[in-house]
């Protein structure tokens, strides 16, 4: 086994579709970042608000005024820079830690698709994904080469693999696959589509739809990884994406998915891509075809091996922690995050926070739209860590108008999946009396079914 | 392919639902849609307009000759047409979200300071926004009957001419913005509301529903019983009552209450039959997810806030000082419907609160 690795990390395989990925990945993300501008939601998610929820761990991480234009600007440049293999280290850093602090300010906007980023970014750090077709490779010859070690593809290979896999163990629970739900409320709301309104409100469809989408996010690393599959997977990838875009408001990711399947083609695919691009731009391909293989020096390549299997290793298990958790997974949302748990719950929620003063007994209600967001008081309602948050910030905010001895309650319902509306917090706690932490939250009141599977 | 994908998955699916797959037919929103215009909204507007104008033909009859029996006749056609504007309160989608109607016409407590230097100074402009508080029925109300008896008020309004003339300017503004917005319905709107039956966010069922649950839940539910029994301070406002010297809070709560579950069910304005409504949609989404019924837990908490405010005293002012735990004990009862409505029926119909037009998962 360990011969056949040290085997395996001596294979190689062309640059090429690393530096297609590079490019796609890098023009991709700029018109994310553009699109986000031009949406106004730098404004209306990062400025407007007047509080922001943290991750654990992240208090630290706050939107900077208006200086968070800048950080945008300085996401979008170096999205550029990767794509054009400028500078190439230092850019895709920069865009790490960019798009990670923007992902970082405000968990309000937390979305599977921006974990993915960060996480493929960061990854990218690793990878010499600009010694063919980039400007520094064009710029210095001696780092110039046309094939590199076989792993540094494979890598975002398995990268994309687990996305998928883990998307569809996921679904593999009574809620997707025998009550068709959420795409049973959401499918049928979809009612104006032109052809497919009137499908939509078929059950069988919302069936089909939920067990072709478990088998295909399954499924579809193998039928890409296999070669006389490959095709007609890629299909199916364009075809699934193309159907979540149409069905669901869900942004640049089906296109960003799309086109980072074309890295489990062969090369040959890739060189063409290439050819097509440098004719359009006068770009002199050829120069680059110059047969030299990338060799990570020693300690990089330590350094990069060890980091990458680590990533790995987090990757795999990381989210599996929801089993150290008691109680339904959907319900407290413990270990949901970071684990790609798409689109697979409809959730919606009602807090109504009440300020107590401990000692005289009076009490009053908090209008939350004092405070929150329209999006943020949604997002807010039905998960713990942010009621947790929110009754901390509610304490200061009262405490500097006044008010003593502040205790904070929650009248909260959330209702998970079509099911009715069901207490959610205690509404005898005392939220103040908790600090947010990993551990298991004993105020969130037991869901009253039961969600069997994974 | 993408039929092939439908269905060698379906085959799996039906296999493990034990045989689903009722037919249904897709519920007809451009029906509802036109109801909801044609029966109720249009209409509404239209015997709102009636009132407004009778509202100021008699604010300008009393001013040409501001007697006592003019002025019984004037308050009493302020509380008519106060009571009838809780009929079109929740409306607030096209000309008049534009025209920001509501906070034009109801913005209480009013601003009696303002209002008063304004009279001495003799002008004024109540087309600003920062004048919502100096006008509308408040407004009115204050100078109606926040001056006692009809002697009393009379010897007011008449110690300087400015008083009648604000009245005038007041009631005319009620009835010019509220003409506007009915010719809106009754020209163009209508059909651009109706046809509107696109299942985005701009769509009319996604964007009304969010005005509706929102009226429900700030309008009536913190307006109208919250900040006076001060659900939000702690500390109850009597101040805070709507028609706060006309003594009619609590016909008005009911008649805003009446007018949303009407419009729930649909039920016509002329004629008391009900047509395609939000109860009609619940059902046909009952059906289509078979879970428990909705509309029967609405139905019973709507009873159960009917219930509760026959303990109410006909003036929610006179409430507040005397026993304010019942108007919490309103205030809870509502609590109760906004949860099944902004949770429940909002996620059974699949609206997303309020625009939130970012990216999902």
């Amino acid at each position: 086994m360990r011969f056949s690795l040290s085997k395996y990390l001596k294979k190689n395989t062309e640059a090429a579709p690393l530096a297609v990925f590079r490019l796609f990945f890098g023009i991709m993300m700029f018109a994310s970042i553009v699109r986000f501008w031009l949406n106004g939601w730098i404004e209306k998610l990062y400025i407007a608000p007047k509080f922001f929820f943290s991750y654990y761990g992240f208090e630290w991480v706050k939107p900077l005024g208006d200086f968070t234009y800048l950080l945008f600007i300085v996401c979008g440049i170096s999205a550029l820079m990767v794509a054009a293999g400028y500078k190439y280290r230092f850019a895709i850093v920069m865009f790490f830690l960019s798009f990670t602090y923007i992902e970082l300010m405000d968990k309000t906007t937390y979305l599977n698709h921006y974990y993915f980023i960060s996480i493929l970014s960061f990854l990218m750090i690793f990878l010499p994904a600009n010694v063919y077709f980039s400007v520094d490779a064009f710029r210095n010859p001696a780092r110039s080469f046309q094939k590199i070690p076989r792993w540094c593809i494979d890598a975002i290979k398995l990268l994309l693999g687990i996305v998928y896999f883990y998307a569809g163990l996921a679904k593999i629970n009574s809620d997707w696959l025998f009550r068709a739900m959420p795409l049973k409320i959401w499918l049928p709301s979809k009612y104006d589509l032109p052809f497919l309104g009137d499908l939509m409100q078929q059950e069988w469809v919302h069936y089909a739809f939920s067990w072709s989408g478990m088998l295909y996010d399954l499924f579809i690393p193998f039928l890409l990884l296999w070669k006389r599959t490959r095709f007609l997977a890629f299909i199916m990838v364009i075809v699934f994406h193309v159907l979540t875009r149409v069905l669901f408001p869900i942004g640049m990711f089906p296109y960003i998915m799309i086109v980072s399947a074309l890295i489990f083609f062969n090369p040959g695919l890739h060189h063409r891509i290439l050819e097509r691009i440098s004719s359009w731009f006068k770009i002199p391909k050829a120069g680059f075809d110059n047969s030299r293989l990338f060799q990570f020096s020693g300690f990089y390549k330590k350094l990069s091996l060890s980091v990458v299997s680590v990533f790995f290793i987090i990757q795999i298990l990381f989210p599996w922690r929801y089993l150290l958790y008691p109680g339904e997974l959907f319900w407290t949302e413990e270990g949901f995050r970071f684990s790609w748990r798409v689109m697979l719950i409809e959730k919606a929620g009602y807090a109504q926070f009440k300020v107590v003063d401990g000692k005289t007994g009076k009490r009053f209600y908090v209008d939350n739209s004092d405070f929150l967001t329209p999006f943020q008081e949604k997002q807010m309602s039905f998960q713990p860590d942010f009621i947790l948050e929110y009754a901390q910030f509610l304490a200061d905010h009262f405490e500097k108008d006044g008010h003593k001895n502040i205790e904070i309650y929650v009248d909260s319902y959330v209702a998970l999946n079509g099911r009715k509306s069901a207490p959610y917090i205690d509404p005898e706690v005392n939220l103040l009396n908790f600090a947010d932490s990993f551990e298991h939250k004993t105020f969130i009141l037991p869901f009253d079914d039961e969600i069997k599977g994974l | 392919m993408l039929v092939a994908l439908f269905f060698t998955a379906c085959s799996t699916g039906d296999d493990n639902n034990g045989g689903g797959g009722n037919e249904t037919d897709n519920f007809d929103r451009g029906a509802m849609l036109a109801n909801w215009a044609d029966n109720i909204i249009v209409p509404s507007f239209e015997n709102f307009n009636a009132e407004t104008e009778k509202l100021e033909t008699i604010a300008k009859a009393f001013a040409e000759s501001p007697g006592t029996t003019e002025l019984e006749v004037l308050r009493t056609q302020y509380k008519v047409a106060y009571q009838e504007f809780q009929t079109v309160s929740m409306f607030q989608i096209g000309e008049a979200e534009q025209l920001n109607y509501r906070s034009f016409l109801n913005t209480y407590p009013a601003n009696e300071e303002n209002i008063e230097s304004k009279i001495s100074s003799g002008s004024y402009n109540l087309e600003l926004p920062s004048s919502f508080a100096e006008q509308g029925f408040p407004a009115l109300d204050y100078l109606l009957y926040g001056f006692g008896s009809a002697e009393e008020t009379l010897e007011v309004l008449t110690s300087n001419e400015n008083y009648i003339d604000y009245i005038v300017a007041v009631s005319e503004r009620i009835n010019s913005l509220t003409t506007q917005v009915t010719a809106s319905w009754n020209g163009g709107y209508r059909d651009t509301f109706v046809n509107n039956t696109s299942s985005s966010s701009t769509g009319s069922v996604d964007r009304f529903t969010n005005d509706y649950v929102m009226y429900f839940e700030k309008i009536l539910r913190s307006g109208k019983i919250g900040y006076p029994a001060g659900a939000f301070t702690g500390t109850p406002s009597p101040k805070n009552v709507e028609a706060l010297y006309a003594g009619i809070s609590k016909n008005l709560y009911l008649q805003a209450f009446d007018s949303f579950e009407d419009f729930y069910y649909g039920t016509h304005i002329n004629g008391n039959t009900n047509g395609s409504s939000y109860f009609q949609y619940l059902k046909y989404i009952d059906d289509v997810t078979d879970s428990e019924s909705l509309t029967g837990l609405i139905a019973d908490q709507f009873a159960a806030i009917r219930t509760q405010s026959a303990e109410l005293d006909s003036n929610l002012k006179s409430q507040v000082e005397t026993d304010n735990t019942k108007m919490l004990g309103a205030f809870d009862e509502l609590q109760k419907a906004t949860v099944l409505l902004k949770v429940d029926m909002m996620q059974a119909l699949s609206i997303s609160v309020d625009y939130v037009d970012s990216d999902g998962d």
